[in-house]
């Protein structure tokens, strides 16, 4: 399983990783920042078509550990995330870290291209937007009446 | 071809984040023409379901796996339509 709706715990993903031949250890996270597109974000809420994300991750971190000598933990949180939450994590371990820190990129950016997950940010003034990169400004407000049907 | 057929199949059309804001629904069962391609059941969807805000081109799974918009659907299919990514 690579999505959780619970607060990710980096210390879990490390010891899924280490081994005693595994020298190095690179941990990406990605948390939840206080602002986007020039607004102050002050909650965010992941969603995600579960069942494709989890083949995704997991195509993610067999091409990865096919591609260089590593090991690969990661895990994407879902549902209402606080600023400073750590949203995403990947562990990479390696005998030495240059594959390690190769390889803990690819990850992140291929889960950036390929997982299908959504990113609903709310701001400090009470508007409520999609994160969208391919947008100008990286964002589609939302509509206020469409609170019901937000998936 | 002489005979047009006239079987019907059934499709899963799910919605994710903004889109199913768009519709108003996240889950809607289409029943389409035996044949019909992944691209045609969305040009569907927004003629049937006021789906018209939906964009020209929209990212598309079927059954949980990128499909291109020329695949075509069988009976039973979940056809995902999928707003741009934004993981991570």
């Amino acid at each position: 399983m690579y999505l959780t709706h619970q607060p990710i715990n980096l210390a879990v993903l490390i010891a899924q990783v280490s081994r005693a031949d595994h020298g190095a250890i690179a941990t990406f996270t990605g948390a939840v920042r206080d602002s986007h597109a020039g607004r102050k974000v002050s909650a965010l809420s992941y969603s995600s078509y579960e069942s494709m994300a989890e083949h995704e991750c997991a195509g993610i971190v067999r091409e990865t550990e096919a591609k260089w000598p590593v090991r690969v933990a990661l895990m994407h949180r879902l549902g209402d995330l606080a600023i400073g939450d750590v949203a995403v994590a990947v562990s990479v371990a390696s005998a030495h870290r240059d594959d390690a820190f190769v390889a803990c990129r690819w990850v992140i950016d291929q889960v950036k291209a390929r997982v299908p997950i959504w990113k609903r940010e709310t701001y400090a003034d009470g508007t409520v937007a999609w994160v969208d990169p391919t947008a100008p400004g990286g964002i589609v407000m939302s509509r206020p009446d469409a609170e019901a049907s937000r998936g | 071809m002489l005979l047009q057929s006239t079987m019907s199949i059934t499709v899963q059309a799910l919605l994710f984040a903004r889109y199913a804001e768009l519709v108003g629904a996240d889950r809607l069962t289409l029943s389409l023409p035996d044949g019909v391609r992944a691209g045609d059941a969305v040009s569907h969807l927004r003629r049937q379901h006021q789906a018209d805000g939906l964009p020209p081109r929209v990212l598309l799974a079927v059954n949980g796996r990128q499909a291109a918009p020329e695949r075509v659907l069988e009976d039973g299919d979940e056809l995902a339509i999928l707003p741009p990514l934004a993981g991570g």
